[in-house]
């Protein structure tokens, strides 16, 4: 035992006096300091991922107070030129911001499309900011935006509950006072559910008890199909109906026709 | 030996298209018909080309039509839609709208066919409308040939009716809209409305009987008519001979032109296939109706831009212009004016339309026959009276479509319709009087250049320092042109047999100032001799 000891405490005398014995204490001490600085940093960033929004709402806030207030008015309680924000949800300026309606450049019948003033996080910052004030629409689940539902139930939602403004192609239409229903051609799936749930400028709001999250993907695999399979028929003409068709008879068909009645009977002079 | 049996040969050869032609014609006595058709003379102008646009559209509605009577089924049953366009799967619809999809996409060739016909209709439409104006401005409709223009003008009325009931077949939401329109117009009607309307649906709209009326109308009585129509334009377009433009040569008793024997022949015939080329061309091409987008009626649904087809635009528009709200209550009976009053200004311009050469002809008073065309010009009373028809029929026409100006021109739907409101009224009139100033202008620079000649842009000073322009002279053929027309004097208001000045004289003899009062008489021979002398 003793001679165990000993051997144990030459052993260790060895072992303390061991020409590596400096390179592996160092080799701990940088691999503790490492790690702790790692484990720091990984419940730095989990804890930064916990107070994400927070800073996200943080500089929304700043985003909104210096883009949006001086219509929205300081704390989005709205003022005489523009709404109230509170309670419009993420959703609601995922889409104005996100297709470049808002901010808006001038006050007009409604709200134009434009190029889109700021990046997708700078939106989702904003939205964080406004979603914070009050519960509103969120932005919407992945799963309704994949454009796989039932086009022919879309089809039919959309001819029921969309097409008296936006046309049933999708091709927009006039509503009164110069206000329009836009074309949903080129729209993103996201921003298609995101205005039926939200209802922006005339648009109504389409609820989930209205028109349910799966009558929503439907409608959204419609207006993709239609975009992705071009007319069997050919060219379009804009897809505006009989208006289209008809100055192009006059213009196009009687025009080239008349064109060579011209020349059958330049001939024969 | 051998000569004989050459001719042997010959005379056979000959014998035989020449017995095939005898045995028929002494059974049929055909040839006085083959002669008077193969001689027939037909001048060579673009403008004549115009009717016969609309000839040849016809026969292409009619071979296309006839293939699509083989698969369509007039029948509003309820089906469930099975065939190839996914967005319309498993949706109910009428036996109508699923076989006309079928049609489109699940027939060999059925989509070609059905945008041909399609096109083709609107074809035969606009070539029939661009006819009459070239009748119409050159005043081909007067003696002998009034009556052809009531005929023509019955032509374009009955093939309105063929667009629409055909336009209206296929059930779908576009179509079952327009017919709601109809609907609603029918039962605007004052005090019948309501039981035509239930005559024609069979009970209340839309019921499950129009599709196979309108089918009926559209392929039996429509055509018929259409055919007898044309057959009898077209005998008395050979009984009157041609018109044709003045010029040297061409008098009130000839006509200048080829005989339809051989090469009028080979021409139209060559010219049937351009327009059938064009028509098959745009089909192939362009979409025409895409039913499949606005799927089966349903009462509920509107689209946005919902328009008839550009031959209705002009009823669409009119609807539109009148203000809302035009109703009144009396005798029990709810008298909607913002219907009534649209049917009674459109029904009052196609019979002004339809009656104008019997106006015209009272007017003038003229009994004489004319086959030598007027340049509009020279008649700038009718060819303003033209003008303002045109933009009055224009006007309502961009009514139709006054949602698809808002939204592409940026401006508002209410701004749209009160400018049009405002140029109904303003637009003709303006019409009316800046066409008749731009042809009497064009008549006095006619006048002065048959009298004067060309300005040719050389300045010559004279021995006595002063300057001119050479005019360079007309030859004697463009002169004629310029030369030959006729003018009317007013006329006088005279009492007549009785003594007396009847409203009727006074009325006559106001719209013979209307229409004669500012005129520039011909050159005449004595102006055009002592004319020469000037430059």
């Amino acid at each position: 035992m003793r001679e165990t000891t000993h051997k144990n405490a030459r052993k260790r005398k060895t072992g303390r006096r061991h020409p590596l014995a400096t390179v592996a204490l160092i080799a701990i001490g940088l691999g503790l300091t490492g790690g702790a600085y790692a484990a720091f940093n990984a419940t730095g960033s989990s804890a930064d991922a916990a107070t994400s929004s927070s800073s996200d709402v943080a500089s929304g806030k700043k985003l909104f107070q210096a883009n949006c207030a001086t219509c929205h008015g300081l704390e989005a309680q709205g003022t005489d030129e523009a709404p109230s924000l509170i309670g419009v949800g993420a959703a609601a300026v995922d889409f104005q911001v996100g297709t470049g309606r808002m901010p808006m450049a001038m006050q007009g019948p409604q709200a134009e499309q434009k190029p889109v003033q700021f990046t997708q996080k700078e939106i989702d910052q904003l939205a964080a900011y406004v979603a914070s004030l009050a519960p509103g629409a969120a932005i919407p689940d992945e799963r309704y935006l994949d454009g796989n539902g039932d086009a022919a139930k879309g089809a039919e939602l959309f001819r029921v509950n969309c097409a008296m403004c936006h046309n049933v192609a999708g091709a927009g239409g006039a509503l009164t006072q110069g206000k329009f229903a836009p074309s949903l051609h080129g729209v993103t799936a996201r921003h298609i559910y995101e205005a039926m749930i939200t209802g922006p400028q005339n648009m109504p709001v389409f609820n989930d008890r209205n028109i349910t999250p799966e009558g929503k993907r439907d409608i959204i695999t419609y207006l993709q199909y239609i975009q992705k399979n071009p007319s069997p028929g050919g060219f379009e003409l804009g897809s505006l109906g009989p208006v289209a068709e008809g100055l192009f008879i006059w213009i196009f068909g009687l025009g080239s026709i008349v064109a060579l009645t011209v020349w059958i009977t330049a001939k024969s002079n | 030996m051998t000569a004989t049996t050459a001719t042997e040969t010959t005379a056979k050869k000959q014998s035989f298209t020449a017995a095939a032609s005898n045995y028929i014609d002494e059974r049929t006595s055909i040839s006085a018909v083959v002669k008077e058709f193969g001689r027939k003379i037909f001048p060579d102008h673009w403008s004549f080309l115009l009717g016969e646009i609309a000839l040849y559209s016809f026969i292409v509605i009619l071979i296309t039509g006839t293939f699509l009577t083989f698969f369509f089924q007039a029948s509003q049953a309820d089906v469930i839609y099975h065939g190839s366009w996914v967005p319309l799967k498993g949706i109910q619809m009428s036996a109508a709208m699923n076989s006309t999809l079928n049609i489109s996409f699940d027939i060999r060739g059925g989509l070609l066919v059905r945008q041909m016909h399609h096109w083709a209709a609107l074809l035969f439409v606009a070539s029939i409308g661009l006819h009459m104006l070239r009748i119409f401005f050159t005043g081909a409709f007067r003696k002998p040939r009034e009556l052809n223009w009531v005929i023509g003008f019955t032509l374009f009325v009955l093939a309105m009716a063929e667009g629409f009931t055909g336009y209206s077949l296929p059930d779908d939401l576009l179509s079952g809209n327009g017919l709601r329109i109809i609907s609603g117009m029918v039962q605007g009607i004052p005090v019948i409305g309501t039981w035509l309307n239930f005559l024609i649906f069979g009970g209340e709209f839309p019921g499950d009987a129009i599709v196979g009326r309108l089918y009926t109308l559209h392929i039996l009585l429509l055509p018929a008519l259409v055919v007898a129509f044309i057959a009898l334009h077209l005998v008395f377009v050979v009984v009157h001979k041609h018109t044709q433009y003045a010029g040297p040569g061409r008098t009130q008793q000839n006509v200048a032109g080829y005989p339809i024997l051989p090469v009028y022949a080979a021409k139209a015939g060559g010219f049937f296939f351009i327009v059938f080329g064009v028509l098959a061309l745009m089909a192939s091409l362009f979409t025409i109706n895409p039913i499949w987008m606005y799927g089966p009626y349903d009462p509920s649904p509107i689209s946005a831009g919902t328009q008839p087809d550009w031959y209705i635009g002009f009823a669409d528009g009119m609807l539109r212009l009148i203000p809302p709200h035009l109703e009144t209550v009396w005798l029990g009976h709810t008298w909607v004016w913002y219907i009534i009053i649209p049917i009674v200004i459109l029904v009052l311009f196609l019979i002004l339309v339809a009656i104008y050469p019997f106006v015209e002809a009272w007017v003038t008073g003229d009994k004489r026959e004319h086959h030598i065309l007027d340049r509009p010009r020279n008649q700038a009373t009718r060819t303003a009276i033209g003008a303002a028809g045109v933009t009055f029929y224009a006007v309502m026409w961009a009514a139709a479509s006054s949602d698809i100006v808002a939204t592409h021109f940026k401006l508002t739907m209410e701004g749209v319709i009160h400018a049009l409101q405002v140029t109904l009224i303003v637009g003709p009139i303006l019409a009316y009087f800046v066409t008749k100033r731009i042809c009497i202008a064009l008549q006095k620079k006619d006048r002065s250049i048959a009298l004067h000649g060309y300005e040719s842009g050389r300045i010559v000073k004279l021995p006595g320092g002063e300057f001119i322009e050479v005019h360079q002279p007309l030859d004697e053929y463009e002169r004629w042109r310029l030369v030959s027309y006729d003018t009317y004097q007013p006329l006088m208001l005279r009492p007549n047999s009785r003594g007396k000045i009847t409203f009727g004289n006074r009325f006559r003899a106001g719209m013979s100032r209307w229409f004669f009062e500012d005129r520039l008489e011909p050159v005449s021979k004595g102006e055009l001799e002592s004319g020469h002398g000037h430059h």
